[in-house]
């Protein structure tokens, strides 16, 4: 593919031909979609906490994982899972409790992930287990993930999709959903399924932050712009995938920036784009006047 | 165990773990359990800064910390806290990546960063740690009454003239100060577990505010001085003791409540009794 004259600037030479970058653009467009999809509700629902804690819960699976010599992508789902369980059952019903209830499983899988961390790093001289977890290393993905990646977006999409009308109405009042019949209990553990699949997913393919800052970042701005759920999930799915591709080029652009012509790491471009996008949407609607938070995104934290 | 080097060990997180769990007491009250999470794990961006540019790490964890916490508290007078903790962490640790790509001999210290390294604190780090952790304990002090009240009556705080925000901001600063102390002796993912554990635990005891908060600071000592032994008579991460004993005590804490539950309640609530 060739780049116009004009836009030479933009596109530094081989963006196009590189086949890292093409595996970076397909897999770092699907998780931004899925966490779009998952993140409107995750923020309606007020559970920003679990979606970041399950991303970091996640390494003590992907260490151990390495430990018995297994992909770290099944680590990270199985730990994930049991993580979600965990928070479900002791798990107070108010958010203040669920908070809790989520800081208690996270530090334990913390606690867990240091042991199994020290075990990989003396068991092997890998050190860069934690690093690559946190920080994720998008432009070294195999291909041979992609399928991979696309089954389990499929199944965190889906869930979400299938239990769409009970999963709203029990997000904004769960109260009302309950008189209507809606297995509320039920369906939040659907829901945090979802969540803990699409959050291992985007952690180990893209790194812990980068899950957070996708899941939460285009969900929160999207949300401010509009109370409609499917045009919130559409927002936010579309401004993921914007900060992602742009993420990207500007990670392969600065390949030349100083201080050690090394590339600065994308997932910092693509931090700062969803920052500075949420911190745009947050002025300027405050700025139009009178737009108060409703409801949903108004409730105490 | 106790000799040499190991002195400094048991000072440092004594301290630590004295602040943890009276700081701690009102992050479970408040129910913060995520700001405690995003300062001491952002701020480890702010260590990592200040290796780049070559001053003391506490600077930088100081100012990474304090940024957050007026990050958060800033964007989170309009949107929910959790959505506005989580952008605060996620930026922190977007410009950790920046500046760990930008210094070359750093990779060695993230794992004590993170996981802490209590057992390699050296004398001149138990200076600052001790001043950072008498000004927490101080700011306790002087705002235990207004802190207290709107963590547990937020209305009724705020028809007594107590500001909701303020005592949101005062508390997020407190967690940044508490962290500054902790990140380096005891890594940004212990000091979250001591934060959680121990006063979760606590809270299932006893439902008077001093006596949790005593209970607290007990079982953090108790959590830390159990977590070095273990750590140094079996050569294993004394990350993986301080999470599991926490864990441990908060389950210990909820089953004695559930013993309780099925017991009579005392005829009359004791004075000064919280609705848990």
């Amino acid at each position: 593919m060739t780049v116009p004259g004009s836009l030479a600037p933009v596109f530094e030479p081989g963006f196009f031909s590189s086949s890292p970058v093409h595996v970076a653009l397909i897999v770092g467009g699907v998780v931004a979609v899925v966490s779009g999809v998952v993140g409107t509700f995750t923020v309606m629902r007020g559970q920003a906490f679990a979606g970041h804690s399950l991303a970091d819960i996640g390494t003590a699976g992907g260490s151990a994982a390495f430990l018995v010599g297994i992909s770290p992508l099944y680590g990270f789902v199985t730990m994930n899972l049991i993580a979600a369980g965990a928070m479900e059952l002791i798990g107070i019903r108010r958010p203040r409790g669920r908070d809790l209830a989520t800081g208690i499983v996270l530090g334990a899988a913390l606690g867990l992930a240091a042991l199994f961390l020290y075990w990989d790093t003396t068991s092997s001289s890998t050190t860069g287990a934690t690093i690559n977890v946190l920080f994720g290393s998008i432009f070294e993905l195999p291909s041979s993930l992609v399928p991979v990646i696309a089954v389990f977006s499929v199944v965190a999409t889906g869930i979400v999709l299938v239990l769409y009308r009970p999963l709203l109405l029990s997000s904004l009042s769960p109260d009302l959903a309950a008189t209507r019949g809606v297995p509320v209990r039920l369906v939040g553990i659907g829901y945090l399924i979802a969540l803990a699949v699409a959050v291992s997913l985007s952690a180990v393919t893209i790194g812990a932050i980068l899950s957070t800052a996708l899941l939460i970042g285009p969900a929160a701005a999207a949300l401010r712009l509009t109370k409609r759920a499917p045009l919130a999930m559409a927002i936010a799915a579309g401004v993921g995938v914007a900060a992602t591709w742009l993420g990207i080029l500007l990670a392969y652009d600065s390949y030349d920036w100083p201080p050690r012509h090394q590339g600065w790491p994308v997932s910092f471009f693509v931090v700062t784009l969803v920052f500075a996008f949420y911190i745009v949407i947050h002025l300027s609607v405050r700025r139009a006047g009178g737009h108060r938070p409703n409801p949903v995104s108004a409730g105490a934290a | 165990m106790f000799s040499g080097f190991m002195v400094n060990a048991w000072e440092a997180a004594t301290i630590v773990a004295v602040v943890a769990g009276v700081v701690g007491f009102f992050t479970v009250l408040r129910g913060s359990a995520f700001a405690a999470h995003a300062l001491p794990n952002g701020a480890f961006a702010g260590a990592a800064g200040a290796s780049l540019v070559g001053v003391n790490v506490i600077i930088g964890l100081g100012v990474f910390a304090l940024l957050g916490a007026l990050t958060i508290a800033g964007l989170g007078r309009r949107a929910r806290q959790d959505v506005a903790t989580a952008l605060a962490i996620v930026m922190m640790l977007g410009l950790g990546a920046l500046f760990l790509s930008m210094t070359t001999e750093y990779a060695p210290e993230i794992y004590s960063l993170l996981f802490g390294e209590v057992l390699g604190v050296s004398s001149n780090e138990l200076l600052p740690t001790a001043g950072i952790g008498m000004v927490c304990i101080g700011v306790v002090f002087l705002l235990y009454r207004p802190l207290l009240l709107s963590s547990v009556m937020p209305d009724a705080a705020e028809a007594r003239g107590v500001k909701g925000r303020q005592m949101d901001l005062a508390f997020l600063i407190l967690i940044a100060l508490a962290t500054t102390m902790a990140v380096p002796v005891v890594g940004s993912l212990l000091i979250f577990s001591l934060l959680i554990g121990p006063p979760a635990a606590a809270r299932s005891f006893t439902n008077k505010p001093l006596h949790a908060m005593g209970l607290s600071v007990g079982f953090a000592l108790g959590t830390v001085w159990a977590a070095i032994a273990l750590s140094f008579t079996s050569n294993l991460p004394i990350g993986f003791f301080v999470g599991a004993i926490s864990a441990c005590s908060y389950a210990a804490g909820r089953g004695w409540a559930a013993w309780r539950r099925t017991r009579p309640l005392p005829p009359t609530l004791p004075a000064g009794f919280l609705p848990v």
